[in-house]
């Protein structure tokens, strides 16, 4: 069986997705339905493909021939490029189900068909770029994933908060292109190809090998949203369409992830440094991320805060695995990047569960401000069980299948305690952010689902069909691997070989996976004999208001709200989070009306990415005369752009020739 | 055979033992305060008498109010099967179940919290701000403890790694980190099982307000769970400190387990003498008082590095 073809057949269908939805009416939804079909059906043959090669098939290659060596196709599957495959298509495939009933046809007419052109697009760059084995290639499929991805959140354009976010998503982008590029000339410069093969020991080095690594770290990483990179990252996720943000939380931002394992094996030098800095990096970014998550009011931000987190978390398994091949312990390996892409499958699982129920209880209710919310539980039964799920999920409490990928990263560091064992102090900023996780999402699942309704909630309704078979079918995903973690092993090592290009050693000794697997059972069990008994046993007497000292009047306006669960933790940590407060000034003894108003800004977009923005565009003022809007200008610039290039190249060969 | 009985006494003792310590630590701060105080074994009748009881539920609440006793006490009990209570490996032992079990006691935390939102009061609320803050910070000196033992021992495991700390000799490097690691536990003991300095078990008067305050709507079989559940943590976690500190060898079966049992009374009596001599912290320096937990643990392993 050809599973590349497989693989591209589904590429081409969710290409053709969007433009098959622009044959119908503007207001009807019959075209959108069969849109969502064709998704579905290249996800289910991408998935079929990716699952076949994941699971022991070989590796497939395929070269198209073109007359300029530059541009020839050279696509390839691999076990590595299949497991990233498999979210791509499994929640595009999901999310275009969802958008059925989210966004549909007849209630967006504006925007409707031009999100599912720029949905199909994003999720054929993103299948695409695994599959790229030449510089241009993965270059093209790039952009094809980051243009859509700033159309996509300029769905709504009308809005002017999501104009600004598209904005500085696309500064931030393009900056992390411009890194690319530079990075794959250097390739192209060593190699004398555009095809990525590893380099050779002796033919490069180290210096410049840390620079790939670096220039790697920051391209990638801003598409990662590694702290402090990851600024564009809020505005953007909470600004889309949910089922949108739900793809680009759970899926785009591992395409960063990809991108710097992809490079990682083409370099033949690995120093345990790279995998310190990596580790270290890791750990700053899940802390800050979930510290800073906590500060929101708005669900989505908050959401989209966690995913820097788990981007962390994602990033301390790699540099573990870095750690140990430049150390030579193949435990730190296969723990270190079993855990590392376990967490990439597992947060786009429970990532996307939460927000498509985001989406859902914005769907009901029509806000997505916390502080409005509350009480959900009781008219959005399904959309409650389902962010609960994600909830645990992603605080990686058991049986869930956050604990199973966490549970690798904590045992491979503390397998480093035989030879460094100063890393494994990692251990405990990973419980503290494991901690805070369980704080925030106990503000959020408790400020949004319990307790009595806000501002908005009364008249929150159930969504639909369309709306939470999706939702259940990831709330699936989400316990199958936290029951049965030995499921996922198989893949994991077939990924992790590639990667580190050595056989890795049996992970099912190492890991207990039949333990969690009966613990799982049996705490589920247990719960399940308790809660079926606690019907039989509890006698109630009478239901009655909740108990406020002998207050008999309790209202909504009395309950605690998401801010002030959130303030003692914010100021015990207080020098880390900037948020401005507004507070009532009491000038006389009657004081009148007051408001209190908290903001949590992001640190890194308002004092240093603003700043620097404002001053490069007063340094560039004087540039604007080059703009004149004449196509003959611009034309006579690019002839000016190349002469002078051309000048350049005979110098530059040179000081190539000499840094070699 | 021997082994059986071992895991069977140990199950035993979880399940019977923990009321018993509350009333001992009520029986310290009486004596302290010069009372004659309530009998030892009160907490077993007051948990048989909740049990008879019939519950009042606020119309506010949802499954998740219900659930969150049932899931405290499951979950509790399930980590307690992971910690050796005598000299013999615990039910449970695997390898990295140390993790399993601070992820098991989070687990019941996090339903417990969301219990107290349930109920849409002020006052559970502000507990449950409360409690989730100071986990944040008890968690990592948890952690870092463990770290040491696992520095200690060689093994991620509970069982092994709490059976070798008695291997270390007095007066070595091994055992002065030994015992930054006990203060940081006894600092963490404290605060799980909400205890002066961090909060006050008598009282939810909303200075004090933690976790009895998270409780404030249960009654009858309902908050008995909740009281039994924070009992249990409270034998688990003595046991765990007391293996840390005490010489403890797997060879003396019968010797041991009474010193293990002298141990938890005692543990009880010094929480209870805490209780009498100290005042409760300011909350705002809870958070000082548990990141300094988290300094001695973190010296503890540098020692050892």
């Amino acid at each position: 069986m050809n599973w590349l073809a497989l693989v591209i057949l589904g590429v081409i269908a969710f290409v053709l997705s969007g433009p098959v939805g622009m044959l119908g009416r503007r207001s009807g939804n019959g075209w959108h339905w069969v849109s969502a079909a064709v998704a579905v059906a290249g996800g289910m043959c991408g998935l079929v493909a990716a699952f076949a090669v994941l699971l022991g098939s070989p590796s497939e290659s395929l070269t198209i021939p073109a007359a300029a060596p530059a541009m020839t196709v050279n696509l390839r599957i691999g076990p590595l490029s299949a497991f990233f495959l498999i979210p791509i298509f499994a929640i595009g495939s999901l999310s275009s189900i969802y958008g059925l009933g989210y966004w549909p046809q007849s209630r967006h007419p504006r925007n409707g068909r031009k999100l599912r052109l720029w949905y199909g697009l994003l999720i054929a760059g993103m299948a695409l770029l695994t599959l790229c084995q030449n510089s241009i290639d993965f270059l093209v499929a790039w952009e094809m994933m980051a243009l859509s991805t700033f159309f996509l959140i300029l769905t709504e354009d009308q809005k002017s908060s999501a104009r600004q976010a598209a904005w500085v998503y696309l500064v931030a982008t393009h900056l992390g292109t411009l890194l690319l590029v530079a990075l794959f000339a250097i390739f192209r410069v060593i190699n004398g190809s555009f095809l990525l093969r590893p380099l050779v020991p002796d033919q490069v080095g180290l210096a410049l090998q840390t620079v790939i690594f670096l220039l790697a770290t920051v391209g990638f990483g801003l598409k990662a949203g590694i702290v402090p990179l990851h600024f564009w990252l809020p505005e953007a996720h909470a600004n889309a369409p949910s089922h949108v943000s739900a793809t680009l939380s759970g899926v785009t931002l591992k395409m960063g992830i990809f991108g710097i394992l992809r490079v990682l094996t083409l370099l033949p030098a690995r120093p345990p440094a790279w995998g310190i800095f990596l580790l270290g990096l890791g750990a700053v970014s899940a802390f800050l991320g979930v510290l800073w998550a906590i500060a929101q009011h708005d669900l989505k931000k908050l959401l989209a805060y966690h995913s820097v987190e788990n981007i962390g978390i994602i990033l301390m398994g790699l540099g573990l695995a870095l750690v140990g091949q430049a150390e030579h312990h193949p435990i730190w390996i296969i723990l270190g990047m079993a855990g590392c892409l376990l967490h990439v499958w597992n947060h786009g699982l429970f990532k996307s569960l939460l927000f498509l129920s985001a989406g859902s209880v914005i769907h009901g209710t029509g806000t997505r401000d916390i502080d409005q919310l509350g009480g959900l539980a009781k008219s959005m039964k399904i959309t409650a069980a389902a962010f609960l799920l994600g909830a645990l999920a992603i605080c990686g409490l058991p049986p869930l299948n956050g604990f199973v990928s966490e549970f690798l990263i904590y045992l491979g560091l503390f397998h480093t305690m035989a030879r460094l064992p100063i890393l494994s102090l990692t251990a405990a900023i990973l419980a503290m952010v494991g901690a805070l996780a369980a704080a925030c999402f106990t503000k959020a699942y408790g400020s949004v689902f319990l307790g009595t309704s806000r501002r908005v909630s009364h008249r929150a309704h159930e969504s639909g069909p369309t709306l939470w078979i999706p939702m259940g079918l990831l709330a699936a995903g989400c316990v199958l691997i936290g029951i049965a973690p030995s499921l996922v092993l198989t893949p994991l090592i077939h990924a992790t070989a590639t990667w580190s290009g050595q056989p890795s050693p049996e992970l099912a000794s190492l890991v207990p996976v039949k333990t969690i697997t009966i613990l799982g059972v049996g705490l589920l069990a247990a719960f399940g004999a308790g809660w079926v008994g606690q019907r039989y046993f509890l006698r109630r007497d009478r239901t009655g208001i909740t108990w406020g000292c002998g207050y008999i009047a309790p209202s909504s306006r009395m309950q605690y709200t998401a801010s002030s669960l959130a303030q003692m933790l914010l100021r015990a940590l207080g020098p880390l989070v900037r948020q401005r407060r507004c507070e009532p000034q009491i000038s006389a003894v009657f004081a009148g009306t007051g408001q209190f108003e908290t903001h949590a800004d992001d640190p890194v977009l308002k004092d240093a990415v603003e700043p620097v923005w404002r001053r490069l565009r007063f340094m560039l003022a004087g540039g604007q005369g080059f703009q004149r809007g004449s196509i003959q200008n611009y034309i006579f610039y690019m002839l000016l752009t190349v002469l002078v290039l051309l000048a350049f190249t005979l110098p530059l060969a040179m000081l190539w020739n000499w840094l070699l | 055979m021997k082994t059986l009985i071992a895991i069977s006494l140990q199950v035993v003792l979880l399940a019977l033992l923990p009321p018993l310590l509350l009333g001992i630590i009520n029986k310290t701060k009486a004596w302290f305060a010069g009372r004659r105080g309530p009998p030892l074994l009160q907490v077993y009748y007051d948990l048989l008498r909740l049990m008879k009881k019939n519950v009042v539920i606020s119309s506010t609440t949802t499954w998740v109010f219900l659930a969150a006793p049932l899931v405290s006490v499951i979950s509790v009990l399930l980590a307690g099967l992971m910690v050796p209570l005598g000299p013999m490996a615990a039910p449970i032992h695997f390898t990295g179940d140390l993790i399993m079990f601070a992820y098991l006691l989070a687990l019941g935390r996090f339903f417990t919290t969301l219990a107290a939102l349930d109920t849409g009061s002020s006052f559970e609320g502000m507990g449950a701000a409360r409690e989730v803050t100071f986990a944040c910070f008890s968690e990592p000196a948890l952690f870092l403890v463990l770290l040491v033992l696992v520095k200690l021992s060689g093994t991620p495991s509970l069982s092994a790694m709490l059976l070798s700390a008695s291997h270390v000799r007095i007066g070595s490097t091994a055992s002065a980190a030994l015992v930054l690691a006990a203060v940081s536990l006894f600092v963490v003991l404290l605060a799980e099982t909400s205890r002066i300095p961090v909060d006050d078990p008598n009282t939810h008067l909303e200075l004090t307000m933690i976790h009895e305050v998270m409780v404030l709507d249960n009654s009858g079989p309902l908050l008995g769970a909740q009281i039994y559940a924070s009992s249990m943590k409270l034998l688990i976690l003595a046991a765990f400190l007391l293996h840390v500190v005490l010489p403890l060898n797997p060879a003396l079966v019968g010797r041991d387990w009474g010193i293990m049992l002298a141990g938890l009374v005692a543990v009880a009596v010094i929480i209870g003498a805490v209780e009498s001599l100290m005042a409760r912290l300011q909350l705002r320096f809870v958070p000082t008082l548990l990141v300094a937990a988290c300094l001695f643990s973190g010296f503890g392993f540098l020692l050892i590095l």
